[in-house]
């Protein structure tokens, strides 16, 4: 495996800023964002601290760390969520697609196109279930007519694996939904804009370990097809379903591998500490 | 040792006492409240109900020569003394308009004067002995009676109390309320969505916040001046028009939606506004497609209680002329008119005593309409009350 697991600790490696690098659709390892020397301040204190990381296309990458370590902020760095936090600065690269997003030119609302979010609470607009879908694929003109609306509305819930279960209530609102099935449907949504990459802010820390299952699964299906970063408090989805780990410690990543070597052999001892329970 | 029961209860006792004396207390506060307000209804309720009946009569209108030119000759003489001089004074014009009526002869049902009116009530009235006994034998004949008022709601202003009505000052509420709704609401609105969705929070804005709560506690003859020195003698607005009343209460208005609108977009949870933005909307779009639907049954709410506020309002009107006597309905924005707290206020300084039940009854219609536009902001809240 040709992972490139860049830390502060391990790398001074760090490759070539702009680095071309095609995208084929079947390989695994090609690289999606690319970050270098990210920091990010709240005000006076500094959240991130120098971050480094390669983040590949069709994985799923967990951010793994305890509370207050940077990892959601970093989450929301990739597809500048931070923006909507006054007193945000931010320094450094985020490199997508041979942009760096946090230039001004860079508008956010074409990254949000290409990087999609699912929040740690199920937040369905108050809209009805086929509203929630077709909105934003409407908005950005994916779709015109209506056949063509419901033919995207279908594919999402499926790609979801919510169809089977809503497609008789289409027009009910999302909200009435149970807890998982509207999670799936916030990713059914995030999903229908045809994103590259979907961030989950702690999908499942909401959910009963049920609905934690079929959403995991579901993640499992999607890299097929989406690079997926998520973070996670729970050590074993983090060992369950992800391809790469990231270890966060205060602000700064103590250690990124391929999941299995940093479940079994954990190259530092903060990260062995917290994996195996011993704080977090 | 710990203490027993007993001497806790003891102790206990004192601390007991206090907390009913204050349940009572306040139990009287809300029991003397309500009743000043059942005082206030039943009061305003029996000087007013008279007002919705008037005293008609029945007489024989002799379409004769003289009554071409003095009404009062068409009627017999000593009846003519008991009905309303305003329809003594139609009968000349009716008779210009329709020929034909020369010599005929009519027995109709006609307004009667209001003393009439007052001492069938049993109000002070200033008939004689004659015209009382007059009075009471027409009345034993059936041909004198009350009857449902309904001049009081298709006519203006008079100086005849039982031809007086208040159609001409709602005909200026309703469209100066509608200049006060077309200015405040958009502008109220926007400026809300904008302090609270759109501008940085810093010195600037906050101080506009503080001057806007501020500003809804300016007593509102202020903004009657404020009126009368920049819509009227600044540029030129016609006095007494529903135009610049409207717009002295919008700007009365305002202050009230702003804070009633950044209030229901402050409730509307961030997930909402994250989720939005996290599938690629624009500001605009977050604020148009989400953020608003669901603050609207708030904005309506706020508002109608701000627009009701202002359809009381009298004091900034008088300023800016509309407390007139306006017999006429006006037509347009820019002609003078008035509004019905302004006509209450009129009516309440009027000499004549059957005035005083045109007043209450003024009240009584002012009353429902801030009921009906109170009970519509309440049930507006309930139907579209969410939960997320």
């Amino acid at each position: 495996m040709n992972i490139q697991a860049v830390s502060r600790h391990t790398g001074g490696s760090v490759p070539e800023v702009g680095q071309p690098h095609t995208r084929n659709e079947t390989a695994c390892h090609d690289l999606s964002i690319r970050v270098r020397d990210l920091s990010l301040w709240y005000g006076d204190s500094q959240a991130l601290k120098g971050l480094d990381i390669d983040l590949f296309q069709k994985n799923i990458t967990a951010l793994i760390g305890p509370s207050g370590c940077g990892k959601s902020t970093f989450l929301r760095c990739l597809n500048r969520m931070n923006d909507l936090i006054p007193g945000v600065r931010i320094e450094g690269l985020v490199e997508m697609d041979g942009r760096d997003v946090n230039q001004v030119k860079m508008d956010e609302v074409a990254l949000r196109r290409r990087v999609g979010m699912v929040f740690q609470k199920p937040n369905p607009f108050p809209k009805s279930i086929y509203e929630n879908i077709a909105y934003a694929p409407r908005m950005h003109d994916l779709v015109s007519r209506k056949p063509e609306q419901d033919e995207l509305v279908e594919k999402a819930l499926r790609d979801a694996g919510l169809w089977e279960e809503v497609k008789d209530k289409l027009h009910q609102p999302g909200t009435s939904l149970s807890g998982g099935q509207q999670q799936r449907l916030c990713i059914a949504r995030a999903i229908a804009v045809q994103p590259d990459v979907i961030l989950m802010d702690e999908p499942t820390s909401a959910l009963d370990p049920i609905s934690t299952a079929t959403i995991e699964d579901l993640m499992d299906r999607l890299k097929k097809q989406f690079t997926i970063i998520t973070v996670t408090h729970n050590m074993q989805q983090a060992a369950r379903v992800a391809d790469y780990t990231a270890f966060f410690h205060l602000g700064e990543i103590i250690e990124y591998n391929d999941t299995n070597t940093m479940f079994a052999n954990p190259a530092t001892r903060k990260a062995e500490d917290y994996i195996t329970g011993r704080y977090g | 040792m710990s203490q027993t029961f007993d001497e806790i209860s003891a102790q206990l006792r004192r601390r007991h006492r206090r907390s009913a004396r204050l349940k009572w207390v306040s139990m009287g506060a809300l029991g003397l409240a309500g009743l000043f307000l059942l005082w206030f209804f039943s009061d305003m309720l029996g000087k007013g109900l008279p007002a919705f009946q008037q005293a008609q009569i029945q007489v024989e209108i002799d379409y004769n020569e003289d009554a071409a030119r003095m009404g009062r000759a068409a009627l017999d003489r000593d009846l003519s003394r008991l009905v309303s001089r305003t329809f003594e004074r139609m009968i000349p014009v009716q008779m210009r308009e329709n020929p034909e009526l020369l010599g005929s002869k009519e027995t109709r049902w006609v307004l009667a004067d209001s003393e009439v009116d007052q001492y069938l009530k049993g109000h002070r009235h200033k008939l004689n002995d004659a015209q009382r006994a007059l009075v009471d034998e027409l009345e034993a004949e059936g041909r004198v009676e009350l009857r449902f008022n309904t001049t009081f709601f298709t006519t203006g202003d008079s100086k005849m109390p039982e031809a007086s009505g208040i159609l001409s000052a709602a005909v200026g509420t309703i469209m100066t309320m509608l200049v006060t709704l077309a200015i405040a609401f958009p502008i109220g609105v926007m400026t809300a969505v904008y302090l609270e969705e759109f501008a940085p929070d810093n010195r600037f804005t906050q101080a506009i916040e503080i001057n806007i709560n501020n500003l809804a506690a300016i007593p509102s003859i202020l903004f009657g001046l404020l009126g009368l020195a920049i819509f009227i003698n600044f540029f030129g607005v016609p006095r007494s028009s529903p135009l610049v009343g409207g717009m002295t209460l919008a700007l009365m208005t305002l202050p009230v939606i702003i804070i009633a609108t950044r209030t229901a977009l402050r409730s509307v949870p961030d997930a909402i506004r994250h989720a939005a933005f996290g599938v690629g909307c624009s500001r605009w779009q977050v604020v148009r497609d989400h953020v608003l639907p669901l603050a609207m049954p708030g904005i309506m709410t706020g508002s109608i209680i701000g627009l009701a506020q202002a359809m009381g309002e009298t004091a900034p009107l008088i300023i800016v002329g509309m407390v007139a006597f306006i017999p006429d309905v006006s037509a347009s924005l820019t002609e003078a008119a008035t509004v019905l707290p302004a006509q209450v206020f009129t009516w309440a300084g009027e000499p004549e005593k059957a005035f005083v039940e045109k007043t209450a009854g003024g009240i009584l219609v002012l009353l429902a309409i801030l009921i009906f536009l109170n009970a519509t902001a309440v049930i507006l809240r309930k139907k579209f009350e969410r939960r997320w």
